[in-house]
């Protein structure tokens, strides 16, 4: 089979899967209205599928500051932070997060994603371990594969199955990344983080933290998992993205550890590509000090993830183990949950479909997300329609 | 934990394999995992994660990159619980 058949044959494959299905990935929105409207075809759609947790994205206070930056500095920094592209506003935006996580040293990344590639590749290599959780994200799985480490998962949030691993690493555990996410993004569910840091200092190992989905949405001032739980300064490293609370797009690291700056020049993932935009960078300045004091934008947040997550569960959905702005329905099987995305876009809500393999354990899931900027009244339209199409659809 | 020679891991891994695919196609050392026995990347991992608690033993994913047969993943078995000794 040559390189493109090889494309044929995973394209039949995707098809047999779900002949009507193709139109869910990668949907068209011909025009976005606010965080929770778009239009997609001709209709008004309730977006109820995306990560703007605090419903910023057309914050007036960001909106400014990305104008501002555009005038000033221009569109791009066309280069790497290594070079020509280390402008103030990257550096000052690594001093606010360093501050907001009251952590030595913070590195800005240009996705999320690169920050994870970044920072795993970074600290370690061949002969080092990842021992990472099994629902981890790709980009996590990505930094080890291009680390060269040896990749050992254990299974989701079990913690009897991380100390059986860690254990059988024996003297190799003190070279171990364990890596864990603050909110994990396919059943929304969370981290047993104090439990992981009692097993990383027993086995001294070092532990990441991706604050990815929890960023703005946990903690008093918004840090995340680890600021809830009261445990920041025993996390080693913690990553997170701008692209979703924050609403832009970049990713960063930050510790304690003076060696993260050693990243700098080891880390491809942040020398090979060019710095954020300055207008990306200004918005997120903005967006940080919003989510800092969005005390009450989580707490409305955190309302409507109850309202949605009680509804479901009374109905009868299976839904995941806790309640937060990640709301997932779990389905037997893909045409099920095709069916349920279906009425629900017909119903004018838009979610989130994911199939296997993306879905843990061969399930397929019809992921919400809430953000704080739902209205009761959306989330009670949400409530119904799941309600109305239960019956025809579960049984 | 009691010593395995390498035949003896061989069998006992057909044997789990047999149980794990629920299969009609005879599994012998030879048998491909992903072409005959249709074990596709979600089911590895899973497949995996038993064999672990089988043997004891942590399998990296990264070792799995040159695993074709049910020999391979034998072998692969065996070197690992010698390391670890
Ligand atoms: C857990 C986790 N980590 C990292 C990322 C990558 O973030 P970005 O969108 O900034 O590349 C995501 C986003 O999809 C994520 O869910």
């Amino acid at each position: 089979m040559n390189l493109l058949e090889k494309l044929d044959t995973a394209a039949a494959a995707r098809k047999a899967q779900l002949p009507t299905g193709l139109s869910a990935f990668g949907i068209p929105i011909e025009e976005i209205y606010s965080p929770t409207e778009a239009r997609i075809g001709e209709r008004r759609i309730l977006l109820l599928g995306t990560n703007n947790y605090l419903g910023l994205s057309f914050a007036p206070e960001c909106r400014e500051a990305a104008h501002e930056a555009i005038d000033t500095e221009g569109t791009g920094t066309t280069g790497s932070r290594m070079a020509n592209g280390n402008y103030s506003g990257h550096r000052a935006l690594e001093m606010e997060f360093a501050e907001f996580y009251q952590c030595r040293s913070c590195i800005v990344f240009t996705t999320g994603y690169q920050a994870n590639l970044g920072t795993i590749s970074g600290l370690i290599g061949a002969g080092d371990v990842a021992l990472i959780d099994g629902d981890s994200h790709a980009s996590i799985y990505d930094g080890c594969i291009l680390s060269g480490a040896d990749i050992i998962r254990f299974r989701h949030n079990d913690m009897v199955d991380l100390e059986k691993r860690l254990r059988r690493l024996g003297d190799r555990s003190k070279n171990t990344l364990i890596i864990a996410e603050g909110i994990y993004s396919m059943l929304g569910d969370q981290a047993p983080l104090a439990e992981i840091i009692n097993l990383k200092k027993t086995y001294n190992s070092t532990l990441l933290l991706d604050e990815a989905h929890s960023l703005g949405v946990l903690g008093e001032t918004g840090q995340g998992l680890a600021e809830k739980t009261k445990l920041s300064s025993e996390v080693d490293f913690i990553t997170g993205t701008f692209s979703k609370s924050l609403c832009g797009i970049g990713g960063y690291c930050v510790s304690n550890h003076p060696q993260l700056d050693q990243l700098r020049y080891v880390s491809h993932p942040y020398i090979f590509t060019a710095s954020p935009s300055p207008a990306t960078i200004a918005a997120t300045r903005a967006a940080l000090r919003l989510v800092r004091n969005g005390s009450k934008l989580r707490e409305q947040l955190w309302r409507n993830a109850q309202q949605l997550y009680s509804h479901l569960k009374m109905v009868g959905y299976q839904v995941g183990p806790e309640p937060g702005p990640v709301v997932a329905t779990i389905l037997d099987n893909p045409q099920q949950a095709l069916a349920l995305w279906n009425g629900l876009l017909e119903n004018n809500i838009y979610v989130n479909l994911i199939l296997p393999p993306a879905a843990p354990e061969g399930k397929s899931l019809v992921r919400c997300s809430v953000n704080a900027a739902h209205t009761t009244e959306q989330i009670k339209h949400v409530c119904q329609t799941f309600s109305m199409l239960h019956a025809s659809i579960i049984q | 934990m009691v010593e395995m020679s390498q035949e003896e891991i061989l069998h006992l891994l057909c044997q789990r394999l047999a149980s794990f695919t629920n299969t009609e196609v005879e599994i012998t050392p030879e048998t491909n995992l992903i072409t005959q026995l249709a074990i596709d990347s979600i089911k590895l991992l899973n497949l995996i994660m038993e064999l672990e608690d089988n043997f004891d033993i942590s399998i990296p994913l990264n070792a799995l990159t040159d695993v074709l047969t049910v020999r391979d993943l034998a072998n692969l078995i065996y070197k690992i619980k010698s390391d670890s000794k």
